[in-house]
């Protein structure tokens, strides 16, 4: 199969590029930091521990798995345009959708492998501090598969963003704006309109949609659905239950699917 | 065979023509050099054959196929102009993935190393590779799977003398083997007898596309012929023949192609005064100034491209 070539080819490259290394050290450096931070005032207030440590690292994943992901990708496409490796790859006999698909997937790989270290770091630390008896190992799974589909979007994205700009230093440009306005502008946007409407209509009709409609707090609803939850406090227990778990499903599913559908479309018009 | 077809193909880019009313042919077994002044349209040429660019006008048919389709393009070899890798990887693993992607088997990844005299650099990384070790890279990419169409864009660029005589050597393999190789070159010497048919191409227009033999007749450019004499046969023929005066004992006379045997024949009735006789034909360099030149002139008039 051509795809698996151009992931295995990939993963090579990924690895010798220290891009795995970079991710798993990233991942598994926060993950055990606020994993042992998090679990010393929970053990005694008898509050599943495992269950405060996903918290805590939903919170970080939320800004760190996209950029990941967008890091991962903005330059698989304009920067072999640019080294001029692109044109010579596209004169071999495969489709562009192969192409995209396999670097998809290696990168994917490489980032659910960083997210694995860390969630089983975060097992094992649990299980050595607390013991391994009354876990609920759910929460883990479901923060794992999240992880995927959110990372899974901004490589969509970033795969998008490299076809069109087609110049790896806009790229890294515009891939950084995205970032921030996806894990931090979009919400202090929300929070603003929220405050100005002081619980009106737009409170209770608009607002769970908007916010579920960007993956990242789709991510984070769908992970920590209590109302203790800091951010966004004010809003987000009434949102999580207006939009529901089908709709944070729905935005986490259609976000890397729509993404990688457009960056196919943009990549199939790119002359190298 | 024809295995690669040709007819009037034209490129614009926006307003600008890049390539007008290119057609011709490139059979199995057949060795065509591509030449022309710097942005004249080879490499566009190359990539619209390739499907890497979109045609404006004509066609391009690969073994009968559009360019760009998968038969096509598991049929063709293709060594790109500045031909580049992915630094991160050895040149046996690059080979390796670009002989899975055409489904030719790994083990020819070796025997290509060797061929192109790479095996002893093939577990290195590409990073470290000189300019001529990663030409070398790109032909031997370009080889894999026995291709029937071979088209290299100035693939001796960053040779030393030695290995281009090799690369040649190896595209005479292709040719007997049946690939039919275009190449573009300027390193005109080199082609003279390693190509079967020459395409000469000047502001996107083909200007010239024949043998070598039969592009020296079509030019009439003259041939010198100089005759080494003894002393005093020198003014005779001057006098008698024509021709200038090289130093005391030889004189250079200058005719066309099918003027030469005549003129060979009153140079033999001198008998034992001749001395030697050398032929100097007309030299790659000056038939490509030749075709290039008048058809510049002829295209600006007409306009066309
Ligand atoms: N992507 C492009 N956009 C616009 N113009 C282009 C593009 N690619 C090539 N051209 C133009 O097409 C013309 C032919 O270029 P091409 O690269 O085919 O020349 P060439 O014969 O290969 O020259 P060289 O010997 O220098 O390699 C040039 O005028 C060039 O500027
Ligand atoms: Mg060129």
């Amino acid at each position: 199969m051509l795809v698996l070539t151009i992931v295995r080819l990939e993963l090579l490259i990924a690895r010798r590029n220290m891009w795995v290394a970079t991710s798993v050290i990233l991942m598994g450096l926060f993950t055990v930091v606020l994993t042992l931070t998090g679990g010393a005032p929970t053990g005694t207030l008898g509050v599943d521990p495992l269950m405060i440590a996903v918290t805590s690292i939903t919170t970080l994943s939320v800004y760190l798995i996209p950029l990941i992901g967008l890091l991962l990708s903005f330059d698989a496409i304009a920067g072999e345009a640019e080294r001029g490796t692109l044109a010579l790859s596209l004169t071999y006999p495969l489709s562009r959708a192969e192409i995209l698909i396999g670097k998809f997937l290696a990168h994917l790989i490489v980032l659910g492998f960083a997210v694995a270290v860390g969630l089983l770091l975060t097992a094992g630390l649990t299980i050595w501090q607390h013991g391994g008896g009354g876990i609920s190992y759910f929460p883990l799974i479901k923060l794992f598969a999240t992880s995927l589909a959110l990372g899974a979007a901004f490589l969509g994205i970033g795969y998008l963003v490299s076809s069109l700009v087609r110049q790896t230093g806009v790229a890294s440009g515009v891939v950084i704006v995205i970032w921030l306005v996806c894990v931090v502008l979009y919400d202090l946007g929300l929070l603003g309109a929220l405050v100005a409407d002081d619980g009106g209509a737009f409170t209770k009709t608009v607002f769970p949609w908007l916010l579920v409609a960007n993956p990242a707090d789709a991510f984070r609803l769908i992970n920590m659905p209590d109302i203790s939850v800091s951010v966004l406090a004010s809003g987000i227990g009434a949102a999580g239950a207006a939009s529901g778990l089908a709709g944070q499903l729905a935005s986490l599913l259609l976000w890397p699917t729509l993404a990688l559908f457009f960056a196919w479309l943009t990549f199939r018009r790119v002359e190298p | 065979m024809v295995i690669l077809e040709i007819e009037n193909v034209g490129k614009k880019y926006g307003p600008l023509e890049t390539v007008c009313g290119v057609s011709f042919p490139v059979a199995a077994g057949e060795r065509v050099a591509l030449l022309g002044h710097n942005g004249a349209g080879k490499t566009t040429l190359m990539r619209m054959i390739l499907g890497l660019t979109t045609i404006t006008s004509g066609q391009i048919r690969v073994l009968g196929t559009a360019p760009g389709s998968r038969k096509a393009r598991t049929a063709t070899g293709f060594l790109p102009e500045s031909v580049a890798f992915h630094g991160a990887l050895t040149g046996r693993e690059q080979l390796r993935h670009f002989a899975r992607l055409k489904k030719a088997p790994v083990k020819q990844v070796d025997e290509l190393l060797n061929r192109v005299g790479l095996d002893h650099a093939a577990d290195r990384k590409i990073r470290t590779y000189s300019k001529g070790m990663r030409q070398r890279v790109g032909l031997a990419q370009a080889l894999l799977g026995k291709p029937q169409l071979a088209l290299l864009d100035e693939p001796t660029s960053g040779l030393d003398p030695i290995s281009r005589h090799e690369f040649y050597d190896i595209v005479d393999d292709l040719a007997n083997n049946g690939t039919a190789v275009l190449l573009s070159s300027h390193a005109l010497t080199e082609l003279e007898l390693r190509t079967d048919r020459i395409a000469i191409m000047s502001k996107g227009a083909l200007v010239a596309n024949d043998t070598l033999s039969n592009l020296r007749l079509g030019a009439q450019m003259s041939i010198r012929i100089k005759v080494t004499l003894e002393t005093g046969a020198v003014e005779r023929m001057i006098s008698e023949i024509g021709g200038e005066r090289m130093n005391g004992k030889s004189v250079t006379l200058t005719c066309l192609q099918d003027e030469k045997i005549a003129l060979l024949g009153r140079i033999s009735s001198y008998g034992p005064a001749v001395k030697d006789i050398d032929i100097i034909p007309a030299s790659l360099d000056d038939l490509y100034r030749h075709y290039s030149q008048k058809t510049a002139s002829e295209i600006s008039e007409a306009a066309s491209c």
